[in-house]
């Protein structure tokens, strides 16, 4: 097998293109690969339509640097900050320039990345009924289930097939194969439907530490593109058994994007004046160190021997 | 022997006391998880908690929570898995109360998070539904918090990102939503539950320093009083413990 070990500015350059679909992170608040978020930024990359379901202030991030065209997602802002600026600035008064949002709750995305990840033509769901998200969103369909004689509507929710998925893992092999633990939000469907997979993990392990444990993989190696070693790819969220979140940096950008100036002189100092995630954890040096995490709590080994 | 308090305080304890010991509770993001913190150290030891990022506790977390995936809310979880079984749960009819909050609420109780003014004549643009519509439409129960204000309890909302009770009556029902539905509206003025036919809101307690009248002012419709209504009972000791322990940063509170 070929290593699909690149740096980080190789695998967005090659893979992730202007007008493609991306999931950037789709653990809601954990694990979301801000590394590809800010590399994304410094490459200038234009039109892409993101999608999740939450992925804390990465979005607004994105919106505010002019990355995105639309958004198909639940939520946009910064989870402990509240409202995300750049996204208003975008949605109100078309600044850096106007977008599109593709209204969606949490489950009926995961659903429709469900849809896209198993070939299914639509999924029906119920948590829609009464939600004004199926009339802003044409994509989800209010009809009457076919299948019962009583009156019975249900929303149809029509499949996600994202052009890359960017995802954080503690730990991965050269060739894609990873594990994920902690609360996985849409991490396994967004990795099955999406045509592409890059890896941002936090350590590069033997493929036997990978194999000795199948369950804690959520997708098959052969959808990764990429393979990128990048410590604290996900920071300032946090990523189980590795990284706490820097709550503080989501406040200080909450603070400093709720002007447009503002914004842009976050972006120069935390984006654009660094070349790569390296000079990040270089400028943050015992910011981050405090971060990481320390104790131990290791789960029980699960026993696969065959005889 | 009640204890000093602040508004934000008052309205996080009176929040909690709306879970009840036992139940199954889809917490959703910022306020809400404090909430739960609370009421599972106090009077709902037994509460189970289920969160939308794939997270099912058993016990509190150990530490202080910003956002529902934080380390201390994965470490001795009960589950960790994705949004998908989470929320199928709910949308199975396995959770009893859900729990979000609110920008824009109006008086049956369907909550906006999206676009104020409709979202073909937006005025301004709110962060959207996250699981809040999933979590309102299909928990046997809604608790939603919220500041109380006229331009943010009124009349009819421009967009039901969350729905409640829709146009009233058996407005709900009709829409396919079998079961559910608002079960009371804690602010940082007074709580509010749904009363008569309409299961229209209606002024069901009155937090300390705060009167019926100036609460009445500052609703965006003719507030009626609950046949219960009384004075929200202040925080104790032990609530108020509580609630420290829970936000020790006191960043939830502040």
């Amino acid at each position: 097998m070929k290593s699909k070990l690149v740096s980080l500015k190789e695998a967005v350059g090659s893979f992730i293109k202007d007008g493609d679909r991306v999931v950037i992170g789709a653990g809601l608040e954990h694990a979301i690969p801000f590394a590809a978020t800010f590399e994304l930024i410094r490459q200038g990359k234009r039109h892409l339509d993101l999608i999740a379901p939450i992925s804390d202030a990465s979005a607004d991030m994105l919106i505010g640097a002019g990355c995105a065209s639309s958004v198909t997602g639940a939520w946009v802002g910064n989870v402990s900050g509240g409202l995300g600026h750049n996204y208003r600035r975008a949605m109100e008064q078309g600044i850096p320039h106007p977008l599109k949002v593709n209204d969606f709750s949490n489950f009926s995305l995961a659903m429709a990345l469900m849809a896209g990840a198993y070939g299914m033509p639509f999924v029906p769901v119920r948590s829609l009924l009464g939600s004004d998200i199926t009339q802003s969103n044409p994509d989800h369909r209010l009809l009457q289930n076919p299948l019962s004689d009583e009156a019975d509507p249900v929303v149809l929710v029509k499949p996600l097939l994202p052009d890359v998925a960017v995802f954080s893992v503690p730990r991965s092999d050269l060739f894609g194969n990873a594990h994920h633990w902690g609360s996985l939000g849409v991490t396994q469907e967004a990795g099955l439907a999406a045509r592409k997979v890059i890896l941002l993990a936090d350590e590069i392990v033997d493929p036997a530490v990978i194999s000795s444990d199948p369950n804690r993989v959520l997708f098959p190696g052969f959808k990764v593109v990429a393979v990128v070693h990048e410590p604290a790819g996900q920071y300032p969220s946090p990523l189980t058994g590795c990284w706490k979140r820097d709550n503080a940096f989501f406040n200080d950008y909450h603070q400093r994007s709720r002007q447009r100036d503002g914004y842009l002189s976050w972006m120069d100092e935390w984006v654009l004046s660094l070349p790569d995630h390296a000079s990040l954890r270089t400028k943050l040096g015992g910011r981050l160190s405090d971060l990481r995490i320390k104790g131990q709590a290791f789960s029980a080994p699960a026993n696969f021997a065959s005889e | 022997m009640a204890a000093a308090f602040s508004t934000q305080e008052l309205m996080i304890i009176a929040s909690a006391r709306e879970i009840q010991d036992g139940e199954v509770v889809f917490v959703g993001m910022r306020l809400p998880i404090t909430a739960f913190g609370v009421a599972r150290l106090t009077h709902a030891p037994n509460a189970v908690g289920l969160f939308e990022c794939g997270i099912l506790r058993n016990e509190p977390a150990k530490d202080m929570l910003y956002t529902m995936s934080d380390p201390p809310n994965q470490q001795d979880a009960a589950w960790c898995t994705g949004t998908a079984q989470v929320m199928g749960l709910l949308q199975g009819g396995q959770v009893d109360a859900g729990f979000i909050g609110g920008a824009e609420i109006d008086r049956f109780g369907n909550i906006n998070t999206s676009y104020i003014g409709g979202h073909r004549q937006m005025k301004t643009k709110l962060p959207g539904s996250g699981g809040a519509a999933d979590i309102a439409a299909m928990s046997k129960r809604l608790l939603a918090i919220m500041n109380h204000e006229p331009h943010r309890l009124v009349r009819r909302v421009g967009y039901v990102t969350s729905p409640g009770g829709l146009d009233g009556g058996t407005s709900r029902r009709k829409a396919g939503l079998a079961w559910g539905g608002t079960a009371a509206v804690i602010t940082d003025r007074a709580i509010l539950k749904p009363h008569g036919e309409e299961g229209e809101l209606h002024l069901f307690s009155v937090h300390p320093g705060h009167t019926a009248d100036e609460i009445k002012a500052h609703t965006g419709w003719e507030l009626k009083d609950h046949p219960l209504l009384a004075p929200t009972p202040e925080p104790s000791a032990l609530e108020m413990d509580a609630l420290h322990a829970i936000d020790k940063d006191g960043f939830w509170r502040s």
